[in-house]
């Protein structure tokens, strides 16, 4: 049973890797504008705004 | 991205209504950034707004919409009344976070309960529930916030709500898993505390997704008026001045076909007012110097100077508005349908709880396993199903009212609007479409049409519009004319081959008035006539008919006069109808038949129809009313086609029949787990199916609303 001292650390990480990553994609407004966010893949020369 | 550069940079969140797609999106941004001094600007295609980062020195929220109003869009900061839009913006992230944590806890803590359900023992057993109580304690403490709150704002106000249960739910969980942990026993139930808290937080986001999302429209719909006048000075010159800034005594100028924005006094200049707004009268009355006006009056013809006499709230619009307010917060607060079944739920789940804790102690003495027994069946009672069934059906509902063109502003009135057994509509502008139609006139081929055209193409009032348009879908060419002027009140001459023409009024061009609406052209060759008759709005008759149908009273309430009643009653089907009904009038009958039990839907356009809007159980007005009218009512549709209502109507109806299909599942729920629950048959691998299983069929039973016609 030791591999569990080794597994459960190992499924929390990367469980907190996607935690970090939606918490950084909500604080940078990612979910505010849905439907703009769908066109502005298709503009070309987007600003870095 | 990150918008704050430090301090020499400072936010402004603009309202650009006319976003509305993929290019307008490029050509905001990039007029935005053509502004010297703006360091980012965004624009968002949902909200309808841009977020502008700036530098203060440089620049400022004016030339912002300067430079907007450039590229054709009209655009104003978010003052104080859309404070309340980006607060919801902030509760939305809020909710998503604390969501977002609850769904990795809840994730986790299942993997690790599936390996305690596949027969960890022991040891193991205990390294995993301590495990899952490390995720589970924080996230129940942070995710579960929003009910702990609301619970306590419930219960200090001693009243219970069902964030009442879910909290003790919740909270006994998880204290009686850290106490069963720590003397190694065989349940905890860290998983089913945190996946409560993720199934409810769904349910608790979508119920602030439709709201907020309701909300936003209505500001929109608000925000197509203009709210500036032109001021002009004793010394002739002219400035733009916002409405708010206008004070007694000022001169300002009215162009054709704007509304009045304060009460005031004609100083020069002769008109036509479109008093509708406040009467409810549908044809245009002339208007001289000393004249009063009222704000909220559509101008139609000629150019006007009014002397203010009042402004804001001393106008008679304001005055309407106020009637509003009262009558809104003389319906009192109605009852959500959750709250109602919260409050026989609750008392009967603690019940039962007591119950089975008390039984199990006086059984077998044994204080512990009798408080497993309470936790046990508070967990399994969580009304995690009957939390989703209001949420999610509003949802599916708002979404398919939205796809018709229908915003509605609160769940709330979904509700009422499924309890309606009378409808109430106003005439002018809801039952009729804002213009009249031509029901006699020359034929096609007579040369008079040409001339009418042409005269009738130099005006705006109504009945010459409606020759014009006619005019235009008969393909017929306007007669060449010069010397083309407007009489205001009276109609519109011009001068062909040297000969006087005229279009107007019977009794200026031509022979003295008869019945109906009827306008004369007069040439040297003759008189002819043209008739109106109100036109009915598309799809009134059908839906008359369908509400009918559906077991509704119909009444057409108007403050218009009988004739014209009379004619759109026949015309609809309508059998009782009131006429010359002033706005005090339409409030006391909404009242009298409250009073009897009624409850009213009003369909309304007119400031006159505010106060009723307001008062009425539920109520919608078109997308075309009065600001007061759209601020009054609970519904507003943009289509043209009044079938809108019904439409509206069946979907609430169905919506409601789904919320009850949805506690019937939970109630069916309830009767097989309590009594498992209280013989202590609920292991923790039973509560979280049944939890999960339940929640599911009522989101997809909600769900189902989307397809069905």
């Amino acid at each position: 049973m030791t591999i569990l001292a080794v597994l459960i650390p190992v499924s929390l990480c990367l469980g907190g890797i996607g935690l970090a990553a939606f918490v950084w994609s909500l604080r940078t407004h990612q979910y505010e504008d849905l439907e703009g966010d769908q066109y502005r893949t298709l503009f070309r020369d987007e600003p870095d705004a | 991205m990150p918008l704050d550069n430090g301090s020499a940079s400072e936010q402004a969140i603009l309202l650009v209504p006319g976003l509305k797609c993929a290019a307008c999106m490029t050509r905001v941004e990039a007029a935005l950034n053509g502004v010297q001094g703006v360091i980012s600007a965004r624009a968002n295609l949902t909200a309808h707004t841009a977020r502008v980062a700036f530098d203060p020195d440089v620049t400022g929220a004016e030339d912002l919409v300067t430079a907007l109003g450039r590229e054709g869009f009209d655009a104003r900061p978010m003052d104080s009344v859309h404070l309340g839009v980006a607060a919801s913006d902030r509760v939305d992230r809020d909710l998503l976070l604390r969501l977002g944590v609850a769904g990795f806890a809840a994730m986790n803590v299942m993997l690790l309960s599936v390996s305690v359900w596949s027969g960890a023992e022991a040891s193991t057993r205990d390294l995993l529930h301590w495990v899952s109580g490390l995720i589970a304690l924080p996230t129940v403490a942070y995710s579960g916030q929003p009910f702990f709150k609301s619970a306590f704002a419930a219960l200090s106000v001693r009243c219970v709500n069902m964030d009442v249960p879910i909290s003790l739910a919740v909270i006994l969980a998880s204290a009686n898993s850290v106490l069963e942990t720590a003397r190694s026993a065989e349940h905890a139930y860290f998983d089913a505390a945190v996946m409560l808290i993720f199934f409810l937080l769904i349910g608790r986001y979508l119920e602030h997704r439709t709201r907020a999302g309701a909300r936003s429209a209505a500001v929109e719909l608000m925000s197509m008026t203009g709210r500036t006048a032109m001021r002009v000075t004793p010394d002739g010159t002219k400035s733009v001045i916002a409405v708010g800034d206008l004070e007694r005594g000022m001169i300002i100028e009215i162009t054709p076909g704007e509304r009045i924005p304060a009460d005031g006094l004609i100083s020069h200049g002769r008109t036509e007012l479109d008093r509708a707004l406040i009467t409810g009268e549908s044809l245009p009355e002339p208007a001289a110097p000393g004249d009063a006006v009222h704000a909220g009056m559509l101008k139609l013809t000629g150019l006007i100077h009014a002397e203010i006499s009042a402004t804001g709230d001393g106008t008679l619009l304001a005055e309407i508005a106020r009637l509003v307010d009262a009558a809104e917060r003389g319906k009192g607060r109605l009852d959500r349908l959750a709250d109602k079944v919260a409050r026989i739920y609750v008392p009967i789940v603690h019940a039962l709880a007591a119950i089975a804790s008390i039984g199990w102690f006086l059984a077998n003495g044994d204080a512990l396993a009798a408080l497993q027994i309470a936790v046990a069946v508070l967990i399994v009672t969580c009304p995690c199903a009957l939390a989703l069934a209001v949420p999610t059906v509003h949802t599916v509902a708002t979404a398919r009212l939205f796809s018709q063109g229908i915003f509605l502003k609160d769940g709330v009135d979904l509700e009422r609007l499924a309890e309606i057994d009378t409808v109430a509509f106003d005439k002018t502008g809801t039952l009729t479409g804002p213009e009249p139609e031509l029901i006699a006139a020359p034929a096609s081929n007579d040369p008079a049409w040409g001339v009418a055209a042409a005269l009738a193409s130099a005006s705006r009032h109504p009945l010459s519009r409606a020759v014009a348009r006619e005019a235009g879908l008969r393909g017929l060419v306007p007669s060449a004319l010069n010397g083309v002027t407007e009489h205001a009140g009276s109609g519109v001459e011009g001068n062909l081959n040297g000969c006087r023409v005229r279009l107007g009024r019977p009794g200026w061009a031509g022979p003295a008035a008869r019945d109906g609406m009827e306008v004369i052209l007069s040439q040297p060759s003759g008189t002819s006539s043209f008739k109106f008759a109100e036109e009915v709005r598309t799809g009134a008759v059908e839906t008359s008919a369908a509400l009918s149908a559906r077991g509704l009273d119909l009444a057409i309430l108007s403050g218009d006069g009988q004739a014209a009643v009379t004619q759109v009653a026949a015309a609809t089907g309508i059998g009782n109808a009131s006429s010359q009904m002033h706005p005090g009038d339409k409030l006391a009958w909404l009242q009298a038949r409250r009073d009897a039990g009624r409850k009213v839907l009003m369909v309304g356009d007119g400031l006159n129809d505010g106060p009723a809007l307001a008062a009425a159980h539920c109520s919608m007005s078109p997308a075309s009313a009065s600001d007061v009218a759209k601020t009054a009512a609970g519904l507003v549709f943009t289509a043209d086609n009044l079938g809108a209502v019904a439409e509206a109507h069946r979907i609430a109806c169905t919506a409601r029949r789904r919320i009850f299909q949805s506690f019937g599942i939970a109630a069916v729920y309830n009767a097989i787990a309590i009594p498992l629950a209280m013989a202590g048959q609920v292991t923790p691998l039973i509560a979280a199916l049944a939890m999960s299983a339940s929640s599911i069929l009522v989101v997809l039973n909600a769900l189902r609303l989307r397809g069905n016609r």
